[in-house]
């Protein structure tokens, strides 16, 4: 399992609901579900990954979190995970409501577009950034809202939601994001790990 | 057809059921079929529900038209619901004609055919009577309920009468209630039988009425784009267009095959009364507008499954069930399997959709017989 799941993992307390929204193969489900005893949901768009996960017995159901995270109740799950993948929908601002209003708590990770190498790509190729975490072209890259740090941190104050947990990961390195060390760590980070309520 | 014949297993049902309708049954007969071994702590046990025209003999050949089971492709030795594994209980619905009480039994009082004196029964009706059958069998909880089609209404119905009784639930291909196309189609049935010379005669049923409702309803089962790939402009047999009202076009050919090779295994009777139960059914409606009220207290599993070409019981209406069990919290996955096949998918050689049920029931048994939570 990624480092991202481990971190993610630690957040969430043991015997707690926890909807997972794009939870790929279920790998972070089934370890939640097997080593937390969490009672664990998953939502998934992909076909193919929503049937690996009903095979390892893993509810998860398909459909586009654009559309479908209207169905499920207010604060109807104590954790609600969305793990790399806010940048890519086309109203990330709604899907954050959404989850705010299902989740008691909410766990956002989010590829640092401030990291270093992306910042070095575009400054010295002149070409949109492409690392390992961001594999994409600019005409093919499902991301249509990349941000940073920084932009998630600002975007949390003006909404007034509440940041619970703030940390990142920098070569499967995990450190605390503080107000002091921001500005570093918008640089140094690969991805940013909240816990948001 | 003659079902008074050994090979039908009958449980003759003591207690007296009260029926939506208000009768009250008493000492009727529900025929029902098994596959493979009950385990030893009954913990194998899955209640699969037949569809309109389906009957208990699921796989193997049926004893009585001779032909294949209409789930051969999903239940068997080594298939997706493995009877070398699972126990598989399959009950002829009331009101049906393989066996169970229905409009072509006798009426004891009249000691006539009970024809359209029948009661009209609904899918809780259908349900309620099940229920003994898992009783007489002595199994507390059952591994799984499954269906497809009316099938599927039947699992619905089921989880939310009995909500601690499937560790898991199978809804296929399914809706909580049936729509006004629904019942339009079956009303188009029904007025094609009501409409042959024959209904009313005794000792003779209406075939031609029959097979007309069976060709129409069997158009709704196909998709257009899988009728066009099979058949197409297709000429049945003839080099060129025979003016005439003759088949000439392999579709036609192939309906008038499906009608008459309908009336041979079905009653008429048995046609009207299971499509009114069918219309009947409005599970939001039961549940005060409320469809998650239904199952507010299940405590089973669920994997809704819908196909991509069914128009009949398009994904959207499996999607509703997907939306009440989500919004009172109950546990439910869900997939759309994409197929040409139409609404009939669930009764044919789709492997995905195999798998997925496969992948599904053994997850389940794990679970269940390793005693961890689901």
């Amino acid at each position: 399992m990624k480092k991202e799941f481990k971190v993610i993992s630690k957040i969430i307390d043991n015997n707690k609901r926890v909807l997972d929204i794009g939870c790929g193969d279920g790998t972070l489900m089934e370890y939640l579900k097997t080593n937390q005893k969490n009672d664990v949901r998953g939502l998934e768009p992909e076909k193919d990954l929503v049937r690996k996960c009903i095979a390892k017995g893993l509810s998860v159901i398909e459909g586009d979190a654009e559309k479908e995270l209207v169905q499920f109740p207010e604060k109807s799950f104590d954790y609600v995970v969305l793990s790399q993948t806010l940048q890519a929908f086309l109203n990330p601002e709604e899907v954050l409501n959404q989850l705010l209003r299902i989740g008691k708590q909410t766990v956002v990770t989010i590829p640092n577009f401030g990291y270093w190498k992306i910042r070095l790509h575009l400054m010295f190729k002149g070409t949109m950034p492409i690392t390992k975490n961001i594999p994409y072209e600019w005409y093919n890259t499902p991301n249509l809202h990349m941000c940073t740090i920084k932009d998630f941190v600002n975007f949390c104050d003006n909404k007034s939601i509440k940041i619970d947990k703030s940390m990142c990961l920098t070569n499967e390195k995990i450190s605390e994001i503080t107000k002091g060390n921001m500005s570093y760590k918008n640089i140094f980070s690969q991805l940013g790990i909240f816990l948001i309520q | 057809m003659n079902t008074d014949i050994k090979n039908i297993k009958k449980l003759i049902i003591d207690q007296s059921l009260e029926l939506d309708c208000g009768k009250v049954i008493k000492g009727f007969p529900l025929a029902y079929e098994t596959y493979g071994n009950l385990n030893k702590n009954k913990s194998n046990a899955i209640l699969v529900f037949h569809a309109l025209t389906g009957d208990q003999f699921v796989t193997d050949i049926n004893p009585i038209t001779k032909r294949e089971g209409w789930w051969t492709f999903a239940v068997g030795p080594g298939k997706a619901i493995d009877t070398n594994k699972f126990f598989v209980i399959c009950a002829n619905v009331l009101g049906g004609c393989m066996g169970s009480f229905g409009p072509k039994e006798i009426n004891p009082e009249t000691n006539k055919l009970f024809g359209t004196t029948f009661p009209v029964i609904t899918i809780k009706d259908i349900v309620k009577a099940q229920k003994h059958l898992i009783d007489f069998l002595g199994i507390k909880k059952l591994l799984a309920i499954a269906g497809g089609s009316m099938g599927g209404m039947q699992v619905l119905q089921f989880a939310s009468l009995y909500p601690d009784l499937a560790y898991s639930a199978i809804p296929i291909a399914c809706s909580a209630s049936h729509s006004a196309q629904n019942i339009a189609l079956n009303e188009l049935g029904r007025q094609a039988i009501m409409a042959d010379p024959n209904w009313k005669k005794d000792n003779s049923s209406p075939d031609k009425g029959l097979a007309v409702a069976r060709m129409a309803a069997h158009i709704t089962y196909l998709s257009k784009k899988g009728l066009q790939e099979k058949f197409g402009r297709k000429l049945q047999d003839k080099g060129s267009l025979k003016f005439s009202f003759d088949a000439d076009f392999q579709i036609e050919s192939y309906l008038r095959y499906q009608g008459a090779a309908f009336v041979d295994r079905f009653d008429a009777n048995s046609y009207l009364y299971i499509t009114r139960a069918m219309d009947y059914f409005d599970l939001e409606k039961q549940y005060n507008g409320n469809l998650s009220l239904a199952f507010k207290n299940t405590k089973s599993k669920f994997c809704v499954i819908s196909f991509s070409s069914d128009w009949l019981y398009p994904t959207n209406e499996n999607k509703e069930i997907v939306i009440a069990l989500n919004a009172c919290g109950a546990n439910v996955g869900f997939v759309e399997i994409n197929s040409d096949k139409g609404h009939d998918s669930f009764l044919l050689n789709v492997p995905e959709f195999l798998k997925i049920l496969s992948q599904f029931l053994n997850s389940t048994y794990d679970e269940v017989n390793n005693e961890k939570r689901i």
